[in-house]
């Protein structure tokens, strides 16, 4: 299997997450991943900065009709939803919020799965809401890969506990071994 | 309910139909946008498939008229975005000072949030009096709404912070009138802004004006789409006049960015060259 990309969502608790899973993947990690977290929409880009000194990897935020590189790890910006078309570019909306939230994890999951099929990866980390089980179910449901976070691991167990009640995940680790899981996908796949 | 695909086919089919009976053109719209539209109209509106619904929109006035409303895009808010609004007094009002009178285009306006912050902004400035404010959306439902200018009162807290934050120089409360749930916004922000039913997709330059604003619409479009509309607002624009994008909306990628200096970066505020 040739995972193409990567979608995660993650909501409170998500800055530590992050700063571990973006700081430990290797510099030769190639699978793009595609990141959306829960913040105020008046946030500014010092977050990402911060990501990307830890990170090895390119961390930016999502431009819309971007085109997904691989290497690259991608932030949905605040106040925004993050869509994937078919071409595998980024579409940005206004459009209401879902589950209380704009960027929504179930649009960028759902768009995602529509976008990659069984070539995508979904990731649900900590987070004190059920946004993103809907996503995981439809990236499930089109074939792809679900890992979620190990709800006795995370900040806040909510999110991951939801997605579980609602999916059969493949994996239910911590951050540390979706880490090793990731990097061991992805060396496969050359 | 396991989840069904629609395919692209049932999609562009339906958009096919709602333009040739309707005249409403989605079909250089961003797809997973419109996808995304069309599957919850699909889940709430109890049709077994994409063809079925597209028989019923042809047939049934009601319904396609609510298909158009998930098609649009209506969600906005007043001073959205402070601090570009903070630029638009500080970088902007000084050019149009120097006109003796101006017109204003606000492309997409939706329910006219961004109408009416604009008015505040031209009133507090002085120059609401010799100003036209041409605010159009194809949404004549959105456009009902902006034209009784009556809001919710939820939404007031945000907008007096976001009116604070864009350097408001009064009260906020001074610019409507609360009546039990809602606001009325004041007569004298509606007198100089002419509501009409434009589409940016299907219909072309209706008047040359100082400055057009279109936030927000673009992200909704496809390439080829999004340079069209820009040669319309080009075409629309005097030479020095100014051109407000949505703070991820950029021109850079435009076949138009050499025609066009940059007054605000960051704020996506672009002035025509001479």
């Amino acid at each position: 299997m040739q995972y193409k990309a990567i979608v995660v969502g993650v909501s409170s608790g998500g800055m530590n997450a992050l700063k571990i899973i973006c700081s430990a993947l290797p510099v030769d990690f190639n699978i793009p991943i595609i990141i959306v977290q829960h913040l105020s929409a008046h946030s500014d880009s010092f977050w990402i900065k911060l990501l990307n000194e830890k990170s090895h990897l390119f961390v930016k935020e999502a431009d819309e009709k971007e085109k997904i590189k691989k290497g690259t790890i991608y932030i949905a910006p605040p106040n925004y939803h993050l869509l994937i078309e078919k071409d595998k570019t980024f579409s940005l909306t206004i459009d209401e919020r879902v589950n209380f939230a704009r960027p929504s994890i179930d649009v960028l999951f759902e768009s995602a799965a529509e976008a990659y099929r069984n070539k995508l990866i979904g990731i649900v980390l900590t987070g004190s809401n059920s946004d993103g089980t809907k996503g995981i179910k439809r990236i499930k449901d089109c074939g792809g890969l679900a890992i979620i976070q190990d709800p006795t691991t995370a900040d806040s167990e909510y999110m991951p506990k939801s997605a579980i009640a609602a999916i059969v995940p493949d994996y239910i680790i911590s951050l540390e071994e979706i880490v090793e899981l990731l990097i061991k996908i992805d060396q496969e796949k050359r | 309910m396991r989840y069904k695909d629609i395919s692209d086919i049932e999609i562009s089919s339906l958009l096919e139909a709602i333009y040739d009976t309707y005249g409403y053109d989605f079909r250089e719209y961003s797809q997973a946008h419109i996808r995304r539209r069309i599957t919850n109209r699909l889940s709430v509106s109890g049709f077994e498939n994409v063809a079925q619904m597209q028989s019923h929109v042809l047939n049934d006035e009601t319904f396609a008229s609510e298909l158009l409303q998930d098609l649009s895009i209506t969600v906005t808010e007043m001073f959205r975005d402070p601090t570009f609004y903070r630029s638009l007094r500080d970088n902007v009002m000084p050019v149009l000072k120097t006109y003796p009178f101006i017109k204003i285009w606000h492309a997409g306006c939706a329910s006219g949030e961004e109408a009416y912050s604009m008015a505040i902004l031209l009133q507090e400035e002085g120059l609401y009096d010799r100003t036209t404010i041409y605010a159009t959306d194809f949404n004549q439902l959105a456009l009902n709404r902006a034209k009784d200018g009556i809001f919710s009162n939820k939404m007031i807290k945000e907008y007096t912070s976001n009116y604070q934050l864009a350097g408001g120089k009064e009260s906020f409360s001074r610019y409507y009138t609360s009546n039990y749930d809602n606001v009325i916004m004041n007569q004298s922000l509606k007198k100089n802004i002419v509501w009409a039913n434009h589409n940016l997709v299907t219909d072309s330059v209706f008047a040359e004006v100082n400055l057009i604003l279109c936030r927000n619409v673009l992200i909704y479009f496809e390439k080829n789409l999004q340079n069209k509309v820009q040669t319309l607002f080009y075409n629309s624009l005097i030479n020095g006049g100014v051109l407000c994008l949505g703070s991820k909306e950029s021109l850079r990628f435009s076949d138009l960015y050499d025609q066009y200096s940059e007054i605000d970066t960051k704020q996506r505020i672009y002035k025509k060259k001479y």
